[in-house]
């Protein structure tokens, strides 16, 4: 299973941070800098692997690359591909390309909501959902057609239009 | 660029993000941070915020708490906007929610609802939102309140909601297995659904399932190698294809399942031998995912029962990525190697060149995976290369985590593996050398134990060589300037065993090099205790073979500093040193017999050897031993005890505090004069728990090293059925263990080493954790006291009477101890040597104890001496009258050692036992701590008095302790003597610390308000 997924740029700090296991945010921030300071520390043509003990438990490593100002790490355990993770993350950065045009590190900080949504397409609770950049591009694009419409128009969903005036 | 503004990101957001990015330092950074915390917190708050303004906010507390900060404030916002209607707005909160909270988050519950609503909604992407939503915010609870709606959701028309609902079912089966139980079959229809991705979501949950439980699912592996063909032969749809590789997840996943599935099963396997054969065919061994591809063949290749064409190509592949330039592919082929060696050992050796490379590469990642196959392929012939590039590699590493692994990693090979015991000590030293203290407390013990009992064979010329080169390395070791406790307790426990045994090094030689470890680690009281205990072997070693010893003046500076010394433990150990310094040659090798580390000892559990004495004291006239329950009175003193002898207050406790009772010493801060007696009284227990969670604080960051070893060593105490009523003897034979109880505290070495060198060892090893024992068995009644021992605790404390000898006596013992060490010794010696059983549980105590024996067995063994029924005599008869009895205790202070020699008193009870001592030594009372505490602790006056007669520590402690009552006592009775303790009181570095340190006499400062409550009241109306 993947644990989290991270993106955080050459200087350390997080882009896009998801756990997919329970982890308190202090944990999370210690993960980060741990994962950040064992990365900086790599030698260019180091293998892109490394264990990680001890931040997330016996058998588990994290798989990353290096993208001009930014690691993409994925952190798995022992039920997911080493090598295979590399191509996930390929997948990954294909559809940010594609979503943004030449995509850098500015494209995601500025949408990180985005980036969410299409690292939803592609991983759903730890698992592997996705592994077609076009496919994740077809399904992110319709979320976005949507959500530019605005309200929903679905009878089923009125129901709660008492939260509305609330919120 | 284009796109930063187009997506409805705000202009605040963006600037931001952008002056975050611009901070030129972390703290101008966090200055951004807070302002921006405190405008959304002022922000959302206010009425009526659009509903867009709020998105942007709850955008702004994520990034917010991505950076670290925290954003709860603003939770509950998120909450809300989950409830909206608008896509966008509900998906965001979403979003937010599930980086914000996890499943047990209280405001999960505000979100069920929606969840449940929006499962059902009409618009898939509601539901798939939902479904993202379900896998991050629901535990075992709240599973239950969705999964019908997701279940349902398994029917759904499109495939994209459900491969998700399939994704949302296999979390839920990992978050709560039970909780979708009864959906396990759904998985295998699943597996026949008519879409890929569908079909590709089940293997995920299957191969869970299957890794639990291979055998339910061996019926599904047909299917599996028909999907996995199909796949293989591109019979997907190109939309599955991932740079021409069809669907690559969905073979690996695949192949990892059947690797499961074929595990030791001969038959399973060959049904998937052609399908692996395909898939290795095709594979593209040029591209990243052919790779990982082949390595999972080779995966499950390895696994399954093997097939040699098969081993054959995944050796090849193997090889292949061992060959790569690619650092990757070189990690994987380590990895595979390590698979494949381990059918065909072999194969291994036309690797060795590609190993050894990726051995030495600057990559950390892949020096330790091949350190890990390195591991795995140890032999004997050549555990000494690896181990060497494991302890070279160990000397670059910084962080604990992998030193403590490899540190016992490297232990295991040479303990398995070592092809002599002198590459073994060598390679132990460096381990200790390199890890330090991570080095587990066991380790040391075994190669002590390795030196003390040999190579096995009885060749005890090889053993002493092999002793000889281990004090020859340590020597040579000593010379490095900084060295980890546990190496010098090693060192200081070899040196006192063998520093002198072949005769190289003269005894002054090895004194001298021990004196300087013990003051080059002024704070480590372990190292100090194994110091002085291998100082005292020595000494004893040079008197037994007949020599003069005539201490070099640093040892002297030595032992006068532990004389003074705050913890019990050392005070102890040097002055039994000084007492075996006073005593005969004959005597001495009785106690501290040469290399004898190894021989067993028995313990004489019914201490029959006093039978005779009981039975003439009994003759005598002495009353007959009664059990605690039927005396009254006495659970004060128990429970008083029992509180205070627990120096673990870090620890759970759980059994109930009693209810409180006077006994234990005031607050510290508390002014003791300031107490009014009564509140001081109600107050004890907590005021005393609360000391010592003070305490156990104040002592975590010197000693944690410590603190575990004191609980274990708690817990060994308390395993041991050593009754309490033992104790009388235990603590009249101490007299003579005293001078070996010193050996073993810090030493607990040598009981590691193989059993003891003396029988009372034994005893008092027993004794060391029977205090505790006996804390918890003073608890409860015991009325399965055999009428024997309560014959013989009864003669050996005497009656009622005893109480008014007992302050006299107190005095009294100390001025005739001194020679009394002899004659016990000898009456309890006989029953050592003889066959094992005891051994074992030595060494086990010892190892437990190892680290904290130092510091703590000293305590303990005042505590064993100081409860002994003597108190509770005393209460028998209260008639007593306690300003005597004070008057009794506190003269010797003033007094020095002209204390009032009752000659009634030395003769009865315990004294008896050391009538027609051969020795009567020059040393004074000084020498005989020990015993004096053994006998005079016992009731709170004559614990009292212990203190004062030996001076200070106890005193010391007693003020320390604040146990300030007891001075506030003194002073009343006596000016003079209230102002020694308060002297030292103040000589104390603090008043904690030694509070801490010495248990042992705490508990005797602190007897006294325990014991006989009424004498405070006495004195204060």
């Amino acid at each position: 299973m993947i644990l989290a997924a991270l993106v955080m740029n050459t200087q350390g700090k997080p882009r896009i941070t998801k756990f997919y296991v329970p982890l308190g945010v202090e944990k999370q921030q210690e993960a980060i800098r741990t994962i950040y300071s064992a990365l900086s520390q790599r030698p260019e043509d180091s293998c892109s692997f490394v264990e990680t003990e001890n931040i997330f438990g016996p058998d588990t490593k994290l798989v990353y690359k290096h993208f001009a100002t930014l690691y993409f790490i994925f952190v798995i355990d022992s039920s997911e591909s080493e090598l295979g993770m590399l191509d996930l993350i390929q997948v990954f950065v294909e559809t940010l390309d594609r979503c943004f045009k030449n995509v850098c590190e500015l494209d995601i900080v500025y949408n990180f909501n985005k980036v969410h949504t299409i690292l939803d397409e592609i991983v759903m609770g730890g698992q592997v959902v996705e592994t077609n950049s076009a496919e994740v591009l077809k399904a992110v694009q319709d979320i976005w057609k949507l959500e530019r419409v605005g309200d929903l128009n679905v009878p089923s969903v009125r129901g709660i239009g008492s939260y509305r005036s609330k919120s | 660029m284009s796109s930063q503004g187009g997506w409805g990101s705000s202009k605040e957001f963006l600037d931001l993000v952008k002056s975050i990015g611009e901070a030129k330092s972390k703290a101008e950074e966090e200055r951004i941070v807070a302002a921006e915390i405190e405008m959304l917190k002022r922000r959302i708050v206010e009425p009526d915020v659009p509903r867009k303004k709020m998105k942007e906010y709850i955008i702004r507390l994520v990034y917010v708490e991505m950076l670290g900060h925290d954003a709860s404030f603003g939770y509950i916002q998120a909450v809300k906007m989950t409830h909206d209607d608008n896509l966008l707005l509900k998906r965001s909160g979403y979003l937010a929610v599930t980086l914000f909270l996890n499943e047990d988050h209280d405001l999960i519950i505000l979100i069920v609802n929606t969840i449940q609503k929006d499962l059902k909604s009409d618009n898939y992407l509601v539901c798939c939102a939902a479904l993202t939503a379900v896998c991050k915010l629901l535990n075992e609870e709240t599973i239950l309140a969705v999964l019908p709606q997701v279940v349902e959701l398994l029917a759904h028309p499109k495939e994209l909601v459900r491969k998700k609902a399939v994704m949302a079912l296999h979390r839920f089966h990992q978050r709560s297995p039970s909780s979708v139980s009864h959906l396990i079959p759904k998985f295998r229809q699943i597996l026949c659904d008519k879409d890929p991705s569908v079909m590709s979501a089940a293997l995920c949950a299957l191969f869970d399932l299957v890794t639990a439980d291979a055998n339910a699912y061996r019926n599904l592996t047909t299917s599996f190698v028909s999907i996995l063909k199909q796949v293989v032969e591109h019979r997907l749809s190109k939309l599955f294809d991932y740079h021409r590789t069809p669907a690559p997840f969905i073979q690996i996943k695949i192949l990892k399942i059947l690797a499961l599935l074929g595990a030791g099963e001969k038959h399973t396997s060959e049904n998937m031998y052609s399908v692996l054969a395909e898939v290795l065919k095709r594979s593209d061994a040029a591209s990243n995912i052919g790779n990982a591809i082949l390595y999972e063949c080779i995966c499950t290749i390895t696994t399954i029962h093997a097939s040699p064409r098969l081993l054959e190509v995944a050796a090849e592949i193997t090889s292949r990525f061992l060959k790569s330039e690619n650092h990757n592919y070189k990690y994987m082929g380590i990895d595979a190697l390590g698979r494949v060696i381990k059918i065909n050992p072999d194969f291994a050796e036309q690797h060795q060149l590609a190993v050894i490379d990726c051995l030495e590469d600057p990559d950390d990642t892949l020096k330790r995976k091949t350190l890990d196959l390195l591991y795995k392929m140890t032999k004997s012939s050549n555990v000494e290369v690896i181990v060497e590039h494991m302890i070279s590699y160990m000397r670059t590493l910084n962080d604990a985590h992998n030193k403590t692994e490899l540190a016992s990693r490297v232990i295991e090979l040479a303990e398995r593996f070592a092809p002599s015991n002198q590459w073994f000590i060598q390679t132990m030293n460096q381990v200790f050398e390199l890890a330090g203290d991570l080095v587990p407390p066991k380790v040391a013990h075994d190669l002590m134990r390795l030196l003390a009992e040999g190579a096995g064979e009885d060749d005890e010329e090889a053993d002493s060589l092999l002793r000889s080169s281990a004090v020859e390395s340590y020597l040579h070791v000593l010379g490095e300037p900084k060295l980890p406790s546990v190496l010098l307790q090693v060192i200081c426990w070899v040196l006192g065993e063998y520093g002198t045994a072949d005769g190289t090094h003269s005894a002054d030689d090895i004194i001298g090099r021990l004196c300087d470890v013990a003051e080059s680690h002024p704070g480590d009281i372990t190292v100090k205790g194994y110091s002085i205990t291998a100082i005292t072997k020595i000494c004893a070693f040079e008197i037994s073979a007949g020599r003069q010893v005539d201490l070099i003046p640093e040892c002297r500076t030595f032992i006068e500093d532990l004389l003074a010394s705050h913890s019990t433990d050392l005070q102890q150990r040097a002055y039994e040193l000084q007492a075996i310094l006073a005593l005969s040659p004959e005597t001495v090798a009785n106690i501290l017999p040469m290399d004898a580390s190894c021989e067993d000892i028995e313990v004489d559990r019914n201490l029959s050897f006093l039978n005779e004495f009981v039975e003439s004291a009994a003759a005598n006239g002495a009353r007959s031993y009664m059990p605690e329950n039927e005396r009254s009175g006495m659970s004060t003193v128990v429970t008083g005890t029992h509180e205070q002898l627990e120096p673990s207050a870090h620890a759970l406790r759980f059994e109930a505090y009693e209810v409180p009772k006077p006994a234990a010493p005031p607050p510290i801060a508390a002014a003791p004069a300031a107490l009014p007696f009564p509140d001081f009284e109600e107050q004890k227990p907590e005021s005393s728990r609360s000391l010592r969670k003070q305490l156990a604080a104040d002592r975590e960051p010197d000693a944690d090293s410590l603190n575990p070893e004191i609980v274990r060593l708690r817990l060994d105490g308390v395993q041991k059925k050593w009754g309490r009523y033992s104790q009388p003897q235990s603590s009249s034979t101490s007299t003579s263990s005293l001078d070996r109880r010193g050996d073993h505290g810090s030493d607990q070495v040598t009981q590691v080493g193989g059993g003891h060198r003396e029988a009372v060892a034994a005893s008092s090893i027993e004794s060391g954790s029977v205090s505790e024992l006996r804390q918890i068995e003073r608890k409860k009644p015991q009325p399965e006291i055999s009428t024997e021992k309560q014959r013989l605790a009864a003669s050996l404390f005497g009656g009622p009477t005893a109480s008014g000898r007992f302050s006299g006596s107190g005095g009294a013992k100390v001025s005739s101890r001194p020679g009394t060490v002899v004659q016990p010794a000898e009456k309890v010696l006989p029953p050592r040597p003889s066959s094992g059983g005891s051994k074992e549980k030595a060494s086990d105590a010892g190892i437990s104890k190892q680290i904290a024996a130092p510091s703590i067995p000293a305590p303990v063994d005042l505590l064993d001496m100081s409860d002994d029924n003597v108190p509770r005599v005393m209460t028998t008869a209260p008639g007593n009258d306690p300003f005597k009895q004070l008057e009794g205790l506190l003269e010797p202070v003033t007094t020095s050692s002209a204390l009032p020699v009752p000659p009634q008193t030395a003769s009865m009870d315990l004294m008896s036992l050391y009538d027609g001592n051969p020795a009567p030594s020059a040393t004074g009372p000084v020498t005989t701590v020990p015993d004096l505490v053994s006998i005079a602790a016992p009731s709170s006056n004559s614990g009292a008095s212990q203190s004062s007669t030996n001076g200070f520590p106890s005193l010391m402690d007693l003020g320390d302790l604040s146990a300030s009552p007891f001075v506030e006592l003194t002073g009343s009775v006596q000016g003079q003597a209230s102002s020694k303790p308060m002297s030292q009181l103040k000589k104390g570095p603090s008043r904690q610390d030694s509070l801490q340190k010495d248990a042992a006499s705490r508990h005797v400062g602190v007897t006294p308000t325990g014991t006989n409550p009424a004498l405070f009241q006495d004195l204060f109306g």
